[in-house]
């Protein structure tokens, strides 16, 4: 047991996956970097420096440096993945989905359904999500709900060095493409991370705070503030559930439900563009199977219907705030 | 040169691609097969002397009009006439279709209903072949209209940057859905593409069984030997629409019958190997009964077969759930 940092977890996850089995591959933009260049090796390690070390230790057979073109390599990963490997493939910035969305909604996700259940495909597809970083509108976006609503994959959302180990872990064994989204602003921080090997299933979230007043659901890097949040509020005396829902597909429906049939208060916080939002689903779910539990109407609290901005006040503001949040447990709880 | 075996084999094959299609046209036109569907006969030359180079662990990914190409790698045809018919006894058990017909255990990646779909699959096969060291190669079916797709330009680039053991086949049919490649590919050339992607790039006359071969041969052996990949334009002819039912519009007057009469790859294939006395007549005419027996055999079982109970709605999304 050692305190070790989200990027440290990976890192070492990676490291330990490829070690336990020949078949792990990592292939991305500058995973390694300083191909076809007259610097040194392993240049790179990926642009926030996750997968540093590995080309030293397995060599570029196995850590692939691609050229920039996402549709090809995402499909070639796709490719691998139902033919005897299994890719661990980095997106980098998920914003660039966009221009692999095929191969990843419309091949990966299908190959088993549409071939009669024939196929594994296990890859999993790295990529940072995530506003904070001043990285403008095509660098910072929450897509979640975008492959959290595509059957046929799982969609995983650490937030914190612990779960990002044990939830790599199950990615990379299980047999189903897993999109891995790792938030940006979390890279550098830290909790005891035990040193053996230990797997997370997908679909049981995690209670980060415990209290019957409220429940407050969430993922990714909102875990952080909902906790500073329930934290202030039981210095009152008024105690929360945080639950960090770990997976957004599945969902682990059964802890929310059970939250907020004791609660009977229920508040959302969610990083993506609030309309067809993993808040709106939390929303829905509860609305349909746990209405008559409910004491006050749901709230939500997301980013609003705009694109990133650049400017750091405008970003500040677009992403859901400590002060909105608390506004919107405390609003809950008087209603 | 090709053994008398090899060749009563080829013509086994085009000739079951050919029967095959042709009664799917007419049991769909019956209403016997929902869907959209896209016929491959015509260009049975390209597939069979395609594939007639590749083991069974050897990978092909195809397109929407893919029948041919898996006839051609071996899938198992009264497994594909159920599949395309929606039944549970089809290939993917009724849930994919004509568009998605695959089978990975015969190497067969899947037809493609996303146009220049099958090239990034391919190369990942291919990669996964040169990492596993399994010394198996890739081929990936694109036609003219799927040539102009930017996921076959990055597939060709990243086979060559990781110099991967992958053949990309372009059937160039004249058409791209319903507009000409005369009009739709820009360069006019997809093989001179290719050759600017650093790979080297052969032309064929893809109604010639015995070029498509050759040209094939070369490419596999490239591949085996660690050569990286070839690209092939093998010229073709659409003996349909782009799907049954297309009234072909586009098409010039007489041009069909044209095609049928002097551009069949059949015929082409069975003039020369009677003239050449490679094969015997009464050796066709017996495989063209055995073929034909096969393909009423299928009709008729995939008819009788149960469509997938309504418990398969929600099978074979996840491997655990």
């Amino acid at each position: 047991m050692s305190i070790k940092t989200i990027r440290e977890a990976i890192n070492e996850t990676l490291h330990s996956e490829m070690r336990r089995d020949s078949t792990v591959v990592v292939i991305g933009e500058d995973v390694a970097g300083g191909a076809g260049a007259d610097g040194i090796d392993d240049a790179a390690g990926g642009v926030f420096g996750v997968t540093k070390g590995l080309v030293g230790e397995f060599g570029r057979e196995r850590v692939i440096d691609t050229p920039i073109s996402e549709a090809g390599f995402i499909g070639m990963a796709a490719g691998a993945a139902c033919t005897g490997l299994r890719p661990v493939v980095e997106l980098m910035f998920f914003d660039f989905i966009g221009v692999c969305f095929d191969q990843v909604y419309n091949q990966m996700a299908k190959f088993r359904y549409m071939f009669g259940g024939k196929t594994d495909t296990p890859i999993v597809v790295r990529a940072m999500v995530g506003a904070g970083m001043r990285a403008a509108a095509q660098h910072s976006n929450m897509l979640h709900p975008l492959v959290a609503s595509v059957p046929g994959l799982k969609v995983v959302m650490p937030s914190n060095a612990y779960d990002a180990k044990g939830l790599l872990l199950t990615a990379i064994r299980d047999n189903d493409p897993v999109i891995f989204l790792e938030h940006k602003t979390l890279y550098d921080t830290s909790c005891e991370v035990p040193d053996e090997d230990y797997l997370i299933p997908f679909g049981q979230a995690a209670f980060t705070r415990e209290g019957s007043d409220i429940t407050i659901v969430s993922m990714s890097s909102m875990v952080l503030r909902c906790n500073e949040v329930a934290d202030k509020l039981a210095a009152e005396g008024i105690y929360a559930d945080v639950i960090d829902l770990r997976t957004v597909s599945p969902i682990d429906e059964g802890a929310v439900l059970e939250s907020v049939e004791v609660s009977g208060r229920l508040v959302i916080v969610d990083e993506a563009n609030e309309r067809c939002s993993m808040a709106s689903e939390i929303s829905s779910i509860v609305a349909e199977k746990a209405f008559h539990s409910l004491r006050a109407p749901i709230a939500k609290v997301a980013a609003p219907h705009s694109p990133v901005p650049f400017a750091p006040s405008l970003e500040d503001i677009y992403v859901p705030t400590v002060a909105r949040i608390e506004a919107a447990v405390r609003a809950t709880l008087e209603a | 040169m090709l053994q008398k075996e090899q060749l009563l084999n080829a013509y086994r094959t085009m000739r079951t691609i050919r029967q095959f299609e042709e009664r799917v046209t007419v049991e769909f036109e019956q209403g016997g097969i929902p869907g959209f569907v896209h016929v491959y006969d015509g260009q049975e030359a390209v597939a069979t002397g395609a594939c007639m180079h590749l083991t069974k662990d050897d990978y092909v990914g195809s397109t929407h009009r893919g029948h041919g190409h898996c006839i051609a790698k071996g899938c198992d045809i009264k497994g594909m006439m159920a599949e395309i018919m929606g039944r549970a006894t089809g290939l993917c058990r009724g849930k994919g279709g004509s568009m998605h017909i695959a089978d990975i255990d015969q190497g067969m990646l899947g037809a493609n209903a996303i146009v220049g779909g099958a090239p990034p699959l391919a190369i990942g096969a291919a990669l996964s072949a040169k990492t596993l060291g399994t010394n198996n190669v890739s081929l990936s079916f694109t036609g003219d209209g799927g040539s102009n797709q930017g996921t076959v330009f990055e597939s060709m680039n990243l086979a060559v940057v990781l110099q991967l053991p992958a053949i990309f086949m372009y059937e160039n049919n004249g058409y791209g859905e319903h507009t000409g490649a005369a009009y739709a590919v820009g360069c006019g050339d997809i093989a001179g593409r290719a050759e600017a992607f650093g790979m080297p790039a052969l032309r064929v006359d893809g109604l010639d069984f015995f070029a498509v071969y050759a040209a094939m041969q070369e490419a596999v052996e490239r591949a085996r030997s660690g050569g990286g990949p070839t690209a092939i334009e093998a010229s073709a002819v659409r003996f349909n629409g782009h799907f049954i039912g297309d009234p072909q519009l586009y098409r010039g007057e007489g041009e069909l019958e044209r095609l049928r009469r002097d551009s069949d790859c059949l015929k082409i294939f069975t003039k020369r190997v009677i003239s050449e006395k490679l094969l015997k007549k009464s050796q066709l005419n017996a495989i063209d009964r055995e073929v034909a027996t096969l393909i009423d055999s299928a009709v008729e079982e995939g008819f009788a077969a149960p469509f997938p109970a309504e418990s398969e709605l929600l099978t074979d999304v996840y491997s655990n759930y």
